[in-house]
């Protein structure tokens, strides 16, 4: 049982990792922190089972096309709105995308209906066993691809010209500017990036959950992740979002069920008051 | 006995020894400059002091009091002011309003007095006007007192960071790099200002500068820092002439004096 | 434009700088006053509940706006407020007049949990943990239903007042008129004093505030537990104006809904507070008087409210960060140095570099 929740844990996790991380991404880019990230999940999802459901493309294939269509979202969400709030103070961002988040959930309702849908998994058939233990092929795609998908961001952000440039922006903005890179592109790149991320989220997580447009507060729990890895660390997100799930998954089996919707939050608190910055986070005390 | 004694403090930063067994007497009354090349400590030196840093070793202690480990909020309630560097006003605030901020430590008015707006209150808050309007009047800040910092030019700043300070009503003042960034208009006001600082308000200065002008000026004895230890201390044409002292700011090899 | 000459600091801290003012608000009270007999129930009751929210969202603007401490899970202390008074009359039966300062003093008293995190984060770290905090409260209501009602719900009577019953949308709107207009003078005796520039210091530079002396676990502390009271009071006020409360009434959108009343009225200020709580909590007022005007596929849409407050709360931020307050005080001025307005003095400085962002 503790290793059936375990596993199960770590296909959540995987889902809060990734929510984290696309939030993370705009924050180290941008200063901006995105209280939409959870809708950004749910939009891809909505627009893949869409493309799947009344276009009736194949999975694959809907797959990449979300991919392209969200990344296009990100694009067109930074040259329209983001880069008007440039420089404004933190909170004003924060509430900006608390509004952002709320207008995306209502337009949803409006165009798919407030009504639950089941998503398509490409995966189906019988749990793989694993010794004692049983694992649905639902939860090992999710780790599966979100390892992948990490990994390719790794290689991305450590090999390619574009992945340094976005890596250059995150650290100075005033410094890349002067090195000859277009700042203002790297934040599209650093928005689209994450609306894909939140996509491959939003894929992963529809079949076990069901298509709702409230399944954005979902994201509400990638924040704790983010902030218990240390807010601005991509792999204090992805470490972050596994803990949470994990222990989350683990509170559910072996706790009275009321504390399994708070777990999350007393496990943060827990690490804070050890670690004030988070696991990974640096702590930042102005020079003077 | 010195008004502030600092005793072989030490202080590291990881690897680096940004402060190596420095020791410092400052006297009551006196005008007392810290100098050396960027990078020497200065400003680790009032870090330590005000409290926002915790040295590794050695101590500070004012009118015979150890303040070596005293939280930077109790510093100035024990009568020590000091300006920043890089200025560290409340920008979207008035001129009125950050040197108010200089009188909340004297408030004797309990919560409930200040809340209920009761007659302790309210004189306390028309004594802590008065007091600031004396130091507005002292450094000619009339004008701008209802200016938003943030609209001010950068000499009218410094002004209100070491208004800000005098407002405490101090008896040692810290000032990190006053001269900085100043016109020479400026900066010799300034050095009026340090005079009647010294003269009028009977309160003793420790001053960081790298203007020399400023420090030959102003300074009674000056204390020279290079690499995080004193290398030399006496008055200023004492230090000034000090071969460590030259060589600290103009390397080897060379026989000019360090002069302005 | 209109100029004083003062002879006296007093002068200078008085609450109506000008006897117009004065005659300003005079007006404005006797409008308040007769407001009941000319508007009817249903108006009446929608002016005192944003009267209430007054009082939550002048709170929050303490803490947020003057201590730059972002709380995402205000409604908890709403909340507590609520089921103190619901608790100590229904349950309990005790008179109101004795739960509603409880109410306060206990929701007060929670929001000390909430200074240790306080001391030690800050920003974004800080907002998630009151969001945590928030949800937990939530769960503590479910999960208590000797004293909340759990998941039913507790029903709550309209207070009396010796022989008087306050049982009419009237009598109880003017409970809460005197409530808000006491809270009203007390914040603005906490910003003219010296506690209310700790505050503002404590917000825009820690380094600074504490080299003039200022402790910062102990301002902060008093920023929680001021606001905490405040929020207290007003859920006490809540529970009997609604007669019923349940758990939700107090989740995180409560709380997003308080935070939206100070940004759109204006941070850091009293008049913003008052404006943002009235203008939010008539929202849904017109929004169902613009629906009317609306082409019929849009206004008929499930979820078009929400997504005319995301879009209201959206744009204020893009066009008027400084809230309804900032936007009036444009206005006043324009009208005080027409023809010379200058459109930058209103202009805030903006910060481009994480080094000038960090405290």
């Amino acid at each position: 049982m503790f290793w059936h929740l375990f596993i199960s844990g770590m296909a959540l996790g995987c889902v809060y990792a990734l929510i984290a991380l696309g939030f993370v991404l705009i924050y180290k880019a941008t200063e901006v922190i995105n209280f939409a990230q959870g809708e950004f999940m749910m939009v891809g999802a909505f627009v893949a089972f869409s493309l799947i459901h009344f276009a009736h493309i194949p999975f694959w294939i809907t797959v990449i096309l979300t991919l392209l269509i969200m990344g296009a979202f990100g694009v067109l969400l930074d040259r329209l709105v983001m880069r008007f709030l440039v420089g404004e103070p933190a909170f004003s961002l924060v509430m900006f995308t608390i509004g952002l988040a709320l207008f995306l959930r209502s337009v949803a309702g409006m165009i798919w209906s407030t009504d639950t849908f089941a998503f398509p998994s490409p995966v189906s058939g019988e749990a793989i066993q694993l010794g004692s233990v049983a694992i649905a092929p639902g939860d090992m795609l999710v780790v599966g691809a979100t390892a992948m998908l990490v990994l390719l961001l790794y290689l991305f952000f450590r090999f390619t010209n574009l992945g340094i440039a976005l890596q250059a922006t995150s650290q100075n903005q005033f410094a890349a500017y002067l090195m000859g890179i277009n700042v203002e592109g790297m934040f599209s790149v650093v928005w689209a990036l994450s609306a894909m991320v939140a996509a491959v989220a939003g894929i992963l997580l529809a079949p076990t959950l069901f298509l709702h447009k409230d399944m954005g507060f979902i994201g509400l729990k990638a924040f704790p992740a983010a902030v218990l890895g240390g807010f601005g660390s991509i792999p204090g997100a992805i470490v972050g979002g596994l803990i949470i799930g994990i222990s989350e998954n683990l509170a559910g089996g072996f706790l009275p069920p009321w504390v399994k919707d708070i777990f999350a939050y007393l496990v943060l608190i827990a690490v804070l008051i050890v670690r004030p910055e988070g696991l990974f986070g640096i702590h930042e005390k102005k020079k003077v | 006995m010195p008004l502030l004694e600092v005793t072989e403090l030490s202080k590291k930063f990881g690897g680096v020894h940004a402060l190596t067994m420095v020791n410092l007497q400052v006297e009551k009354g006196e005008v007392h400059a810290l100098i050396g090349p960027n990078g020497a400590g200065k400003t680790t030196l009032f870090n330590c002091i005000s409290g926002f840093y915790s040295p590794e070793g050695g101590s500070a202690v004012f009118k015979g009091r150890d303040i070596t480990r005293t939280a930077a909020h109790k510093i100035p309630r024990l009568g020590i002011a000091r300006t920043f560097q890089n200025l560290e006003l409340f920008r979207n605030a008035t001129v009125l309003d950050n040197i108010m901020l200089g009188r909340y430590m004297h408030k004797r008015a309990s919560f409930f007095s200040e809340v209920l707006f009761l007659p302790k209150a309210k004189n306390q808050e028309v004594e802590a006007r008065r007091r600031v309007e004396e130091v507005i009047d002292f450094l000619d800040l009339q004008p701008y007192r209802d200016r938003v910092i943030a609209q001010l030019p950068f000499g009218t700043q410094k002004c209100v960071e070491l208004a800000r300070a005098l407002a405490l009503d101090p008896e040692l003042i810290l000032l990190d790099e006053p001269a900085a960034g100043l016109n020479s208009e400026e900066t010799r006001d300034l050095c009026f200002w340090i005079e009647d600082i010294k003269e009028d308000l009977e309160i003793t200065v420790l001053l960081v500068e790298h203007d020399m002008r400023v420090v030959s000026e102003v300074a009674d004895r000056v204390t020279a820092l290079d690499f995080g230890a004193v290398i030399a201390h006496g008055t200023p044409e004492e230090v000034q002439q000090h071969p460590d002292v030259i060589q600290a700011y103009l390397g080897e090899d060379d026989g000019a004096a360090a002069s302005a | 434009m209109k100029f004083k000459l003062k002879k006296s600091y007093m002068e200078d801290l008085k609450l109506f700088e000008y006897k117009s003012d004065m005659v300003g608000y005079g007006v404005l009270l006797v409008f308040l006053f007769i407001f009941p007999s000319w508007a009817g129930n249903y108006w009446t009751y929608n002016l005192t509940l944003a009267g209430i929210y007054c009082i939550a969202a002048l709170g929050l603007n303490i803490l947020t706006g003057y201590t730059g401490m972002i709380s995402l899970g205000h409604a908890a202390f709403f909340a507590i407020g609520a089921y103190t008074v619901g608790y100590m009359t229904t349950i309990l039966g005790h008179s109101f007049w004795i739960a509603l300062p409880l109410a306060g003093f206990a929701a007060a008293f929670v929001g000390l949990s909430l200074v240790l995190p306080a001391l030690r984060l800050s920003g974004i770290y800080l907002a998630i943990v009151t969001m945590g905090f928030g949800f937990i409260i939530d769960q503590v209501i479910l999960e208590w239903p000797e004293v909340t009602g759990g998941a039913n719900g507790l029903l709550i009577n309209r207070p009396t007042l010796g022989p008087l019953s306050l049982n009419s949308d009237a009598s109880y709107y003017y409970v809460v008129l005197v409530i808000v207009i006491l809270f009203v003078l007390l914040t603005k005796n906490i910003v003219r004093t010296s506690l209310g520039r700790a505050l503002v210091a404590v917000r825009d530079s820690e380094v600074a505030a504490q080299s003039m002396g200022i402790p910062l676990a102990k301002v902060k502390t008093q920023a929680f537990v001021i606001s905490g009271f405040y929020a207290g009071i007003a859920g006490g006020l809540f529970a009997p104006l609604i007669n019923f409360i349940g758990p939700d009434n107090f989740t995180i959108i409560e709380s997003i809904n308080l935070i939206v009343m100070i940004i759109v009225g204006g941070l850091a200020s009293i008049h913003g507070s008052i404006f943002g709580a009235i203008f939010i909590t008539l929202l849904s007022e017109f929004i169902r008087v613009g629906k009317d005007a609306l082409p019929a596929f849009l206004s008929q849409q499930v979820g078009f409210q929400g997504a005319v407050y995301g879009l209201i709360i959206m744009l204020f931020i893009l066009f008027e960060p400084m809230g309804i307050y900032g936007r009036y005080l444009k206005i006043k001025y324009l009208f005080q140095v027409f023809p010379i307005y200058r459109k930058d003095t209103f202009r805030r400085e903006r910060k481009f570099q994480k080094a000038q962002r960090t405290r």
